[in-house]
């Protein structure tokens, strides 16, 4: 009997990556995607990176399969469309060893900045989708993406949500198939898109997808369940789950692949139930196409687009079931929080002292937004921080931008800011860019990327030295400084945002929850010296707070000894103890 | 059986990962089928925290709904009171007995309630533990998620043997001794 084992939904797609004979995977982290490399690597049968975005990270496993063996790319919803240029046009390429995309898609917006669905990008660019529901399938479905593929030759893409990717459950563990890798053969009129190519190339697809939408039918990996006909369900993914926990009793067509759909299968599922209702997260993406074929359904009439859905949300639209339960507490609500120690809090203290506003990123450092930070003004996608600054500034002129930032971190920076800093460069723009290095990726937990040193497989490797890059693009004020410096720090913002020319700012101290990044001190307060000003709380360190009395606490067990609060007091009323 | 419905619920950092992960194996060990569903990313960042685990002879949804748990385990006292309406009529709430003031509290937004556990107890089988100040005692204050499980496994369908077995395989093997002395005492303190 194969061995069992509980995996969460992302190790489940690492073992059907290894499982499957991958030999190649390249990703950029994001929740929730990041646990698949992060389990991939523990597979040393497979060579597997940090690519600096999703787009490069994409380039990467298109060469590998152009090579001839089977190769993997993963990455949350937005990074597929940092990754859409190269997946558009390797639609049309297609595959000689298997290929395959995770996109993580995040309904209920647990980690992300919108909640677009995969399936509708998946449409345009004429790529077949998958869509596991729990992490059993999730094992299984990789493994018969990597069938498609090749059959087919097409990039297969694997669809995820957070609460698949985020959900454990048990997994059969298989053996490694040992895939030969296919000969790499030089085939221009495949494999170069210049205009007369790509055009017979768009021929290929229209076929492969009439191809797969006849095969689809007969595909395991699409189930017809029947039981009651008065009642059927056409869903996918983890609302199945919510389908089965709901209404165990009704007749279910579950989608394996949810595009291109298996057109005469639903046909056939719908003509045998008396009422058909369509159960999917997000957009009609399947229901606006089974409508378009004349078949009558209920759907997005009564299931919201937004966020995630659950057995409970079923039982009341479909059953009208009044659910006999508690209303929850009216209580004090708790957000996401810098934590204690952060460098990203020191540099926002003094940014909010100054009364300055930033143009934000993606990272930790967007919760520099609310309230007592309240310096973050804007946040739109990885890298915008730099070119909307400069977006304002060539809108309202100099003088504007000089109470302005851009503030982006060492990852983000790599991802897709320098591209907007060479923007500012070049055409005259005069900002002042925050470089946050805490070298590493912080909020996705602690992902090495190029600037670190060291490679996802564990190897050191030569470190981008970010001071050195930005100076290479011509600008020549730039000055490194640490985060914890809060008189330095504050004497540099005041004059470079002065500045008529672009000048960059390298914020340096690692994340406080890095490895082997430990203070060898803890704060302390010192209560008969305490003027109960609440200088030391402005910055809204969690460890910290205010007594009946006025003076304040601090939690040893939360404080990691940073400063920030000795810094901003005046009384001497903190000291820093040895731990 | 019935599907068991456990919950964690806690702040962002306070280990409520590592606990859910005890519970999965622990479930798995016990031949049940099994899902559990976690919160990553940002909300782990001192945000509010909560981890779903179902356990039974097979099971579809991997979230516990409102008013479905049996066993509420909150890490703190405000999460409890956020959380109460998911706890089953029957159920049980285990509360550690401490205080993490949110953000919106510290800066004069929102206030933190009074009284929290004394009106719990009023309408549900509350047990509560100071689990900071008992790990403290046992000499390493982060094992108070551990004291906390102990507290809630004398609720569940399986031996102390079969959690301590379960603790050595899934923690740390440098931090296993004062694991199990953790949940011991948990344990203890349930009876």
């Amino acid at each position: 009997m194969a061995e069992k084992k509980i995996m969460l939904g992302n190790e489940a797609i690492a073992r059907g990556a290894y499982e499957a004979g991958v030999k190649v995977s390249s990703a950029y982290p994001g929740t929730p995607s990041t646990e698949i490399s992060e389990n991939i690597v523990k597979y040393k049968e497979i060579y597997s990176e940090w690519a600096p975005n999703e787009k490069v990270a994409t380039e990467v496993a298109i060469g590998a399969s152009m090579s001839g063996v089977r190769s993997l790319v993963s990455m949350k919803h937005v990074g597929v469309n940092v990754a859409s240029d190269p997946l558009y046009t390797v639609a049309y390429i297609g595959v000689n060893g298997g290929l395959v995309m995770v996109a993580a898609d995040d309904p209920g917006m647990y980690s992300s900045q919108n909640e677009q669905d995969t399936r509708a990008v998946a449409r345009a660019a004429q790529v077949p989708v998958l869509e596991p529901s729990d992490s059993y399938e999730a094992k299984e479905f990789v493994k018969f993406a990597y069938e498609i593929s090749e059959k087919y030759d097409t990039p297969v893409i694997v669809r995820t949500t957070t609460r698949l990717a985020h959900s454990q459950g048990i997994v059969e563990l298989n053996d490694r198939a040992e895939v030969d890798d296919k000969p790499y053969e030089r085939n221009i009129r495949k494999n170069v898109m210049m205009p007369g190519n790509a055009i017979l190339r768009h021929i290929e697809v229209e076929k492969r997808m009439n191809a797969l939408i006849e095969d689809g039918a007969t595909f395991p990996i699409n189930k017809v369940e029947y039981n009651d006909t008065s009642v059927g369900f056409i869903t996918s993914g983890i609302p199945y789950q919510y389908v089965k926990e709901a209404m165990p009793n009704a007749s279910v067509l579950k989608l394996g692949m949810v595009h291109p759909l298996p057109k005469k299968l639903i046909e056939e599922f719908a003509s045998k139930v008396d009422t058909l209702y369509i159960f999917e997260e997000l957009e009609p993406v399947i229901e606006e196409q089974v409508k378009s074929w004349g078949i009558k359904a209920i759907g997005k009439e009564i299931f919201t687009v937004q966020g995630e859905y659950s057995a409970a949300l079923l039982k009341k639209a479909v059953l009208k079931e009044d659910l006999d339960v508690k209303a929850a507490a009216e209580v004090p609500a708790r957000p996401p929080i810098l934590c204690p120690g952060c460098p990203h809090r020191s540099v926002y203290s003094v940014l909010n002292k100054l009364k300055i506003h930033a143009a934000g990123d993606i990272g930790c450092y967007t919760l520099g937004a609310v309230a007592p930070l309240s310096v973050v003004d804007t946040t739109v996608c990885m890298g915008a921080s730099i070119s909307t600054l400069h977006g304002m500034e060539k809108a309202k002129g100099k003088d504007y931008v000089k109470n302005w930032v851009a503030v982006i971190g060492d990852s983000t920076f790599l991802h897709t800011g320098v591209n907007s800093l060479m923007n500012m460069v070049y055409n005259k723009g005069t900002g002042t860019v925050m470089i946050l290095d805490n070298s590493t990726t912080g909020m996705t937990g602690h992902q090495d990327h190029a600037a670190t040193g060291k490679t996802l497989m564990g190897e050191p490797t030569y470190a981008i030295n970010i001071y050195n890059l930005v100076k290479a693009l011509g600008i020549e004020h730039v000055y490194e400084v640490n985060a914890f410096d809060i008189q330095e720090l504050e004497a540099i913002v005041k004059r470079e945002t002065q500045r008529e020319e672009v000048s960059v700012i390298i914020t340096k101290s690692p994340c406080v929850l890095l490895k082997g990044n430990v203070f060898k001190t803890k704060c302390k307060p010192v209560s008969d010296k305490c003027k109960k000003c609440g200088m030391c709380l402005k910055p809204g360190c969690p460890a910290l707070t205010k007594n009946d009395d006025g003076t304040i606490s601090i939690d040893e067990t939360m404080c990691n000894g940073c400063g920030l609060c000795k810094g901003l007091c005046k009384f001497d009323a903190i000291e820093e103890v040895e731990v | 059986m019935e599907t068991k419905n456990i919950m964690i619920v806690g702040v962002g950092g306070q280990g409520t990962l590592l606990t859910s992960r005890i519970l999965g194996g622990i479930a798995i060990d016990g031949g049940y089928d099994v899902k559990l569903s976690e919160v990553h990313g940002m909300a782990q960042r001192g945000g509010s925290v909560v981890t779903f685990v179902r356990y039974g002879e097979k099971v579809a949804e991997p979230i516990v709904e409102v008013g479905q748990a049996d066993v509420l385990i909150a890490f703190e006292r405000l999460e409890a009171l956020r959380y109460i309406h998911y706890l089953k009529k029957d159920g049980v709430l285990i509360v550690n007995d401490q205080r993490i003031d949110p953000i919106t509290v510290v800066t004069g937004v929102a206030e933190y309630p009074e009284n929290i556990i004394e009106n719990l107890e009023k309408e549900n089988k509350v047990l509560k533990v100071d689990a900071a100040t008992e790990a403290k005692n046992l000499g390493n204050p982060k094992v108070f998620n551990i004291i906390v499980l102990g507290l809630a496994g004398a609720h569940m369908d399986f031996s102390k043997e079969q959690w301590l077995s379960v603790i050595e395989k899934t923690v740390p093997p440098k931090t296993v001794e004062i694991n199990k002395k953790a949940f011991e005492l948990g344990w203890r303190l349930a009876q």
